[in-house]
């Protein structure tokens, strides 16, 4: 490696800390990204000007469409996402730096033609290959699961441990068969596949609402794999950039996790050994459920001295976020005082509530973290929950059996009064039930967000 | 274990321990963004599908290579498009006045 590449790759892998640095901090957040953007610019750049005498026609073509095709589909699909189908994005472009990652030490085991890889190109590629299968198969379910192209509930079924301790242990037996044995191609295409089922099994018992947590971890295995491509292609800028996102975001996942009040390994391995909880409603036939008027509700809201909204992922799917700003607005109107309560995961990712109100221009004054409102609900006159459900259960406190138990969770239910904009009497992602619905201060209305805040917003102006 | 080993490892190493300091403190709303643009960090993947598309001369490394550039860049820059669109959100608006997108 000549001096000029060695400090250009340097000079990248300083732009990716500040940029890291800056994005941890809401000032400078933006610039930090094309800071990081930068140093990607810069280490692409370079690599292409080295590889410029040793391009193959095949090659410069592969590359020259590749990146072309690439970046189209990127930027349309970055552009074109819808605010609340983020988290998903996020989830599809990490899968496929796993897969790249993958395909890289897959190409470089091919040029061997079946020799026994040395083990210290050997043992990074077949870490590569694992790690970065796994990412790529495990974030197209957290996709599926995020964009409900299949169900968010945990899937489980009798002997899954076993299963995935059997495919656990194949995928062993195959590495430890590629650095002892033989590198032939069957059995590394074999390891791969393993790995994409791997993957799989791995992300299918966890729930919808734990996604956010499952992608930041995929996207540490990603930052891994990529290193270890680093160490195979013998590239010190991919050992650097990806040990920084592997390290950052093993630790990212852990301030999730924590933000939601689990343990990671409670997180991903929660579903096995719990009693599915009736998710039924029909053992609680004598509870009575009020349901109200939005000219009922709109009375209340306009005649209250103060406020909360609580919104959750439910506001997101209406893409209510400008209603209810509209709502929170006539409200002022009329001297209300507006909060907004951000409860950490509202939503399915940290931040989602924060993003979608700024959109709506809801000024930030208003939008309270959890620790900083929780106090104040005992002197609220209405609580308005939009289509936020698990996130002001309070089971999370109360009922040590159940799966959010230990969860800080939004003092909603010491509000004098509390109103639900839901869809259904459905349970929120965690599948249970929530006993704040039958509180016998709360009031529903039912339908969908947006449609529930439109009405409300022409009742208070009347009202 | 030879030297260039031996000094990717230090590499290694080195980098895991800033990748723990440099996010020591971030506020909730920006664990989402973060997670985004680290995701677009590790888009150097790119750098290597280059390395190995550069040469490629058999059918099947032109299209293992075409395949791992195609996502590589995908990573980088939706990675990084998408993350400013979330970011974008959290532009300062003019003081008294209302921005005059995003209505």
């Amino acid at each position: 490696m000549t001096i000029a590449t060695a400090l250009i790759y340097l000079l990248a892998a300083v732009l990716f800390i500040f940029g890291l640095r800056f994005l941890s901090s809401p000032r400078s957040a933006r610039r930090g990204n094309w800071v990081a953007a930068a140093g990607m610019a810069l280490a692409v750049g370079w690599t292409v000007v080295l590889l410029w005498p040793s391009f193959t026609a095949a090659g410069a073509t592969i590359c020259a469409v590749g990146f072309v095709l690439g970046a189209i589909i990127g930027t349309v699909g970055a552009r074109m996402v819808k605010m609340t189908a983020m988290p998903q994005m996020v989830a599809m472009f990490n899968g496929v730096g796993g897969g790249a990652a993958a395909l890289v030490a897959v190409s470089e085991l091919l040029g061997l033609h079946g020799a026994r890889p040395a083990l210290q190109s050997g043992f990074p590629s077949v870490f590569a290959i694992v790690v970065g299968g796994v990412s790529f198969a495990g974030s197209g379910i957290a996709f599926a699961k995020l964009q409900e192209l299949m169900t968010g509930t945990p899937i489980t079924y009798p002997g899954q441990q076993a299963v995935n301790a059997l495919l656990g242990l194949l995928i062993l037996g195959l590495c430890v068969l590629v650095l002892g044995v033989t590198g032939a191609p069957p059995v590394f295409v074999a390891l791969l596949l393993l790995a994409l089922v791997f993957g799989v099994a791995f992300v299918l018992p966890i729930g919808g609402a734990d996604m956010p947590v499952v992608i930041s971890l995929l996207n540490a295995c990603t930052g891994l794999a990529v290193a270890a491509s680093g160490f195979v292609v013998g590239n010190f800028a991919l050992v650097v950039a990806g040990t920084l996102v592997g390290a950052s975001g093993t630790l990212l996942t852990k301030l999730m996790s924590d933000a939601m009040g689990r343990s990671l390994a409670n997180i991903l391995f929660g579903a096995f050994g719990r009693p599915r909880e009736g998710v039924g409603l029909a053992a609680d036939g004598d509870r009575t459920v009020r349901s109200g008027s939005a000219e009922d509700i709109a009375t209340m809201l306009a005649y209250s001295r103060r406020v909360i909204i609580v919104p959750g992922y439910g506001l997101a799917v209406a893409q209510a976020q400008h209603v209810v700003r509209e709502l929170a607005d006539q409200l002022e109107r009329r001297g209300v005082e507006v909060q907004y309560a951000i409860h950490p995961v509202a939503g399915r990712m940290p931040g989602h509530m924060n993003v979608l109100l700024a959109e709506a221009n809801v000024p930030y004054e208003q939008l309270k973290e959890m620790d900083e409102i929780n106090d104040e609900f005992k002197q609220t006159d209405v609580a308005l929950v939009v289509g936020a459900n698990d996130v002001v259960n309070p089971a999370a406190r109360n009922q040590p059996g159940s799966p959010i138990y230990g969860m800080p969770i939004l003092n909603v239910d010491q509000a004098q009064h509390i109103v639900f904009l839901k869809r259904s009497m459905r349970p929120g992602f965690a599948g249970i039930d929530n006993e704040l619905l039958y509180d016998p201060k709360t009031v529903m209305l039912f339908g969908d967000a947006r449609e529930s805040l439109t009405k409300l917003v022409a009742a208070v102006k009347t009202a | 274990m030879n030297e260039s080993l031996l000094t990717f490892f230090t590499y290694f190493v080195l980098a895991a321990f800033v990748g723990f300091e440099v996010i020591s403190k971030v506020p909730t709303i920006l664990h989402t963004p973060l997670m985004s643009g680290s995701n677009a960090i590790h888009g150097i993947i790119l750098v290597g599908a280059l390395l190995i598309a550069a040469g490629a001369h058999t059918p099947l490394s032109i299209a293992l290579g075409f395949v791992a550039v195609l996502l590589a860049t995908i990573n980088v820059v939706g990675g990084f498009v998408v993350t400013d669109r979330m970011l974008e959100m959290f532009r300062p608006r003019t003081p008294g006045g209302e921005r005059e997108r995003g209505r």
